[in-house]
């Protein structure tokens, strides 16, 4: 039997589950429920609210269907929206206040919290299933003005900014899985960048669900005020589980006038085992807004997790001048299945994207690139450039690419690129006579197609990144 | 080193190979000559490990059963194939691609691996001995390069991995003069009493700059004719068809 366990970890060597006692909320999808979510994180009363007024609109909302994966009907009363760790229920005062079991779970997961040990320049926001556990580097990001915590506290400390911006972007009632988000969202990260401040580290937030039949719904929230620079990372893992686990986050970045943010996701949620049984299902609301003037926001995806990912993190180009860059790896294996791209949405003069899209479909995966450019009637000279490429291995799998262009402005440039390639067996034969077995070939060539949004990834990152792609097709070629 | 006997692979039902014997011993250069579709191209891809045949008869190399080895295995053991059409691989910088092939021979071998500083030095030299601009090693490989370019880089890593037996399927053809002299420079420097040598051609011209101990004529899936470099001359003169 441990055997057994040991021979699936090989697969995805973070299906493991941590035994600790948790605190839930009662199973299922209710007004109630929330109140005991807001109740245990001691939320003020406007925030209570704020989900109520959610889960009132969640009412006459439906799940979209548009999408090209099905998925088995979700039974939202069926699942536990809220669970925490017993040991993180009250505020610790340091990490070493941290349950060991948790600490040794993180570990384990290759992001070791003690702050020694931490590479140097990344701080990180530890989330276990709904609450974050632990933020690294406090100290000394507070120095520079930069607020980095869990969503919670800034419900609690910094209500203004939360006030201000919470919603924004992504509208309380924007579609079924953002606004069942607004209503239950648990924990998740804030950040706040105070103008003219370039963040001295790396911001990182790894996400672990762990708990089972329990849905993970955070909540990120990331500011940059005027003229300043942040780069933030997230990670996710989960155990193996044989039934699906819904994640359904909310991320909105804001940047006003001159600022950055550069927003990196390696996602290696469980994708469920070959046959496709389990699995993540990973429907995130994911939109940036350039609010300010000449502002930049640019979103890296690695996406190699998940039974299926369903994702778009969008640009909305409101201030002049601003841009907008979407870089994105999808690598499908065995029965996983993507519907990924993003929305480019023009408003202000002179705004410019990129998308930079590769797609890998391997086994009987299916792999699809959709994505929006809108240039609205104002956005004189806009620019939009988007090349998406697709590589398939073997012939079982499936690549689509959907584009969809709306161009309400006759002074704008818009450029569209797509190819769709196999990786053929004479590559794969010439690798090999240079002495390369199979996988390191598959790997080699993979990472030379995504070789351009690699290169977007921090740099501590991008190695972790490709070998990441190289594990992800193990086994795709029999 | 090299034992072929009676070796017959056939494609598709098709027959290629009929029953054909090669003998290569340490040290030896052995040149194969021979028509269009006389079965050049496939002998490089049975030793090679290429798949899709269905191959009888018997290949030994250093005691090994080559015919039960993989491709990366008989690459580990030292063969090597200089293709006649090298593969495009985008995004994988050559010298990377070089160095991931050394280190992964190594590795199988129970050798050290090189490391980046170690693999520079050694790419250097062996760049500059044959002439080979370094600039193509930062490009991707074999992406955009001319005819001669990837044959040249070929043989760069033919000289980097130092390969006991070596198979160039063709390299010759479409190539100048110049591209000409660095294939045979590389394949004179790497001559000596351990590595070997299997060149396939259509034609005697690169014969003049590699010396052949050994020329054999292939035709129909069978060599019927071996001599020494003369062979080469007669053929050339006379033609296959009023050869054979």
């Amino acid at each position: 039997m441990i055997d057994k366990e040991l021979e699936k970890l090989k697969d995805y060597k973070y299906g493991f589950t941590t035994e600790i006692e948790n605190i839930k909320a009662p199973k299922g999808l209710n007004k109630e429920v929330i109140k005991f979510i807001s109740n245990i994180k001691k939320e003020p009363e406007w925030m209570l609210q704020w989900r109520l007024k959610a889960f009132e609109r969640l009412k006459h909302l439906k799940e979209p269907d548009w999408q090209k994966p099905k998925f088995s009907k979700i039974n939202y009363q069926d699942i536990y929206y809220y669970s925490a760790p017993k040991s993180a229920s009250e505020k610790l005062k340091s990490l070493d206040e941290l349950d060991p079991k948790l600490l040794e779970t993180y570990n384990k997961l290759g992001i070791p919290l003690q702050e020694q040990k931490r590479l140097n320049g990344i701080a990180v926001d530890a989330i276990f299933d709904s609450v974050s556990v632990a933020t690294t580097f406090k100290d000394k990001l507070t120095e520079k003005g930069v607020i980095f915590c869990s969503m919670s506290e800034a419900i609690k400390k910094h209500p203004e900014l939360v006030k201000k911006y919470l919603g924004s972007v992504i509208p309380v009632n924007d579609h079924y899985f953002a606004t069942l988000n607004s209503a239950v969202f648990t924990d998740g990260s804030f950040v706040y960048i105070p103008e003219n401040i370039r963040c001295p580290m790396e911001l990182s937030t790894y996400f672990r669900i762990n708990a089972s039949e329990t849905g993970q719904f955070e909540r990120t929230l990331i500011i940059a005020d005027k003229g300043s620079y942040v780069s933030y990372l997230e990670g996710c893992t989960a155990p193996m589980r044989d039934e699906n686990q819904l994640h359904a986050a909310n991320v909105e970045l804001i940047a006003l006038d001159n600022a950055e943010i550069k927003y990196s996701t390696v996602q290696n949620w469980y994708p469920g085992d070959k046959n496709g049984k389990g699995g993540i299902y990973n429907f995130v609301t994911k939109r940036g807004l350039c609010k300010g003037k000449n502002s930049k926001i640019s979103w890296t995806q690695v996406e190699t997790g998940s039974a299926i990912t369903w994702k778009y993190p969008s640009c909305i180009l409101q201030g002049d001048n601003s841009i907008g860059e979407f870089y994105s790896i999808a690598i499908t294996n065995n029965y996983q299945k993507a519907d990924t791209g993003t929305k480019m949405i023009h408003i202000g003069k002179n705004t410019k994207s990129k998308i930079i899209s590769k797609g890998i479909s391997a086994g009987y995966a299916d792999n699809t690139y959709r994505g929006l450019v809108n240039i609205f009637p104002k956005a004189k000279n806009a620019r939009n450039f988007t090349q998406c490429d697709s590589l398939l291995i073997g012939n079982k799998c499936g690549a689509h690419t959907v584009p969809y262009i709306k161009n309400r402005n006759s002074e704008s440039k818009i450029e569209h690129e797509a190819t769709t390639s196999k990786i053929n067996e004479d590559q794969l034969y010439y690798c090999q006579q240079r002495g390369l077995n199979t996988e390191d070939a598959i790997s080699l060539i993979v990472n030379g197609f995504c070789k351009e949004v690699l290169q977007q990834l921090p740099m501590e990152f991008a190695v972790e990144a490709q070998k990441l792609v190289g594990i992800s097709l193990e086994g795709s070629v029999g | 080193m090299l034992e072929i006997k009676n070796l017959k692979a056939s494609i598709e039902n098709k027959e290629i190979l009929k029953g054909l014997n090669l003998n290569i011993k340490a040290g030896e250069v052995h040149a194969i000559m021979g028509p269009n579709a006389s079965g050049k191209s496939t002998l490089s891809n049975i030793l090679s490990g290429k798949k899709g045949y269905e191959i009888s008869g018997e290949v030994r190399f250093e005691n090994n059963n080559l015919l039960k080895l993989g491709i990366e295995e008989r690459a580990h053991k030292g063969i090597f194939l200089a293709f006649q059409y090298p593969l495009e691989i985008p995004g994988v910088n050559t010298n990377n691609f070089l160095k991931t092939s050394l280190n992964a021979i190594k590795k199988a071998r129970g050798e050290k691996e090189l490391d980046a500083i170690e693999f520079l030095k050694l790419v250097k030299k062996k760049s500059s001995d044959l002439k080979i601009e370094e600039k193509i090693l930062n490009r991707h490989l074999n992406v955009g390069f001319s005819g001669g370019e990837k044959k040249k880089n070929e043989i760069l890593q033919m000289s980097i991995l130092n390969p006991k037996l070596s198979i160039l399927d063709e390299t010759d053809s479409g190539l100048d003069i110049d591209a000409l002299r660095i294939v045979s420079e590389g394949v004179n420097t790497l001559r000596g009493s351990k590595n070997s040598f299997l060149i396939i051609t259509h034609y005697q011209r690169l014969l003049n700059y590699i010396k052949p101990d050994y020329v054999h004529v292939l035709k129909n899936g069978k060599i019927i004719k071996t001599g020494n470099f003369e062979l080469a001359l007669e053929l050339e003169n006379k033609g296959y068809e009023n050869f054979l």
